[in-house]
Parts: C-alpha cells; structure tokens; sequence
C-alpha cells in the first residue's frame, strides 16, 4: 500500500483522540474499573478494513502511547493483555465467517476483560479476582455489542475507502 | 447483526448469569473473617464481628463496622477499591491493583450454620 504510514498515522491518532475523549466522559456501567473502550472502535475497523496484523500493530501501538500519556506502566500491562487476547479472539472469529461484527467485537469486549483478569490473577497471586468474571462477562457482552454496532456502522459508510492496496475498481 | 451473534452474547450472558448464581448459593453470609493479603503475602486476619480500623502498609485504610468490611482509603490514583461497595459474604474481595492488597471474606472456624432441616 503506497499510503500505508499516513493511513496507519491516521487511524492510530484516531485511536488516541478515542482514549483521550473516554478519559474525559466517564461513562459508568455501575461497575468499578468497567470502560466502553471507544478505541477498539478502531481497531475493529482495522481488522475489517485491512488484516489482524495492522490491526494488531495498531492496537499494541495505541495501548504503549495511551498508556504513556494518561497511564501508567501497569496500565500498559493490563491493557496489553486484554487487547492481544482480544484481537486474537476477533481474529479468529472472523476468519471462521460465520459471525457479524457485533458478534466478532462482542466477543472480542469480553476476552479483553478477561484478558486484564488473568494478568490481574497473576499480579496479586490470588484466584479471588476470579469472583469478578461474571460482572466482567457482561460488562464485556454489552460494551462489545455497542462498539460492534457502530463499527458496523462505520464500515457500512467507509466503504468506498480502500486500505488493502488493491487498485480501486 | 447475524443470527449468530446473537447465540455468541446470549451463551456469554447465560454463563455469566449461571457463574453469579453459583457464587450466590454457594456463599453464606455470617460473621466470618477478613483475610488481607499484600503482593500475595498474608498480611493478616481480622475479625468481621468486632469494629475496627486497619492501616495496611500506610497505603490502604480498612474499616470493619457492623459486620461489613469496607476499603476507607487508598493513596492509588483510581480509587476502585474505595469506591467498591462493603463486603461480608463468604469468597466477596476488595482487590487494590496498585498496591497489590487483595481483601477477601473467609469463613473461618466461625461457620455457623442457619437451620438443619431433618
């Protein structure tokens, strides 16, 4: 692709703004530590538009400069975590072809969650963090299927934009 | 959205719904103990039945009161365990990421049975 760093520049600024801009509007689920993950709108994009490698790029990339912005090293860890196993998750759920993207970023919001779980388990060396799976499980369903919802949205409108590097028809 | 995206959220839901439902019948609300752990080291054991107040580390604050233990304080920037409501029920925690303390509910030799049906 001739584009390919301005496009990649593009979307991981856009990602950042998104982390930025969720920072800034707490939307609370009544569940301590739960987030919308407004730039895994992007990722999802990433994966549809182009391959699970930019987008695993992206999100790894995204994760080390948010984390160095407005977190914090264990932020990093966390979230690097949650957004590897996620995007291993949708990866492989696309390629089965027989879920949507609601259905892709659905699962991909609750192996993110249960992703940071793990790490959390091994952090604190206890399997008592174990007790907060099910309330993780669900925040994951609901943010996933609202972020897989206007992912399809997105994609249903940038459509005509070409980021494989395939000649345009 | 495909009909199997659906199915995916609704199986997700049920686990999580079964999970909950699980932890509910298994736990048994009662005088037991909190048990506080720092980096995965016991930090010590304390009592739900008598009110108390315990500085862990100078990093958290935890006050046991009318049965219920409760984080009152934490330095960490995200506050997550303060703001997590009180715990009292059998396997119930209060996990501070930041400072690695993890409180947990344990039962203890203070198990006491509610009825015994015969």
């Amino acid at each position: 692709m001739k584009n390919r760093a301005a496009y990649f520049g593009v979307f991981t600024a856009l990602a950042l703004i998104l982390s930025y801009v969720e920072m800034l509007i707490p939307v609370s689920f009544g569940i301590p530590g739960a987030k919308l993950g407004l730039a895994n709108l992007i990722i999802v994009v990433m994966l549809y538009k182009t391959d699970w490698k930019e987008a695993l790029l992206l999100s790894v990339v995204r994760i080390v400069l948010a984390g160095f912005i407005f977190g914090n090293m264990f932020s990093i860890l966390y979230s690097l975590a949650g957004g590897v196993l996620s995007l291993a998750v949708m990866a492989g759920l696309k390629r089965t072809g027989s879920f949507g993207v609601a259905g892709v970023s659905v699962a991909g919001g609750v192996s993110h969650n249960v992703g940071q779980l793990l790490v959390a388990m091994i952090v604190v060396e206890t399997y008592q963090v174990g007790y907060y799976l099910p309330v993780l499980l669900i925040a994951g369903v609901i943010t996933g299927l609202l972020i897989g919802i206007i992912s399809g949205e997105v994609l249903k409108r940038i459509r005509q934009i070409d980021l494989t590097g395939e000649r345009r028809k | 959205m495909k009909k199997n995206d659906w199915i995916l959220a609704a199986c997700i839901l049920l686990a999580a719904v079964a999970i909950l439902l699980f932890q509910f019948v298994r736990s048994d609300s009662g005088a037991g103990k909190v048990s506080v752990t720092v980096d995965g080291e016991i930090f010590g054991t304390y009592s739900l039945a008598e009110d108390q107040t315990v500085d862990i580390d100078g990093t958290n604050r935890l006050v046991i009161e009318n049965g219920t233990a409760e984080m009152e304080w934490a330095d960490c920037p995200d506050q997550i365990c303060v703001n997590h409501r009180a715990v009292s029920r059998e396997g119930e925690s209060i996990i501070c990421l930041p400072n690695q303390v993890v409180i947990s509910v344990t039962d203890g030799e203070e198990a006491e049975l509610d009825g015994i049906v015969q």
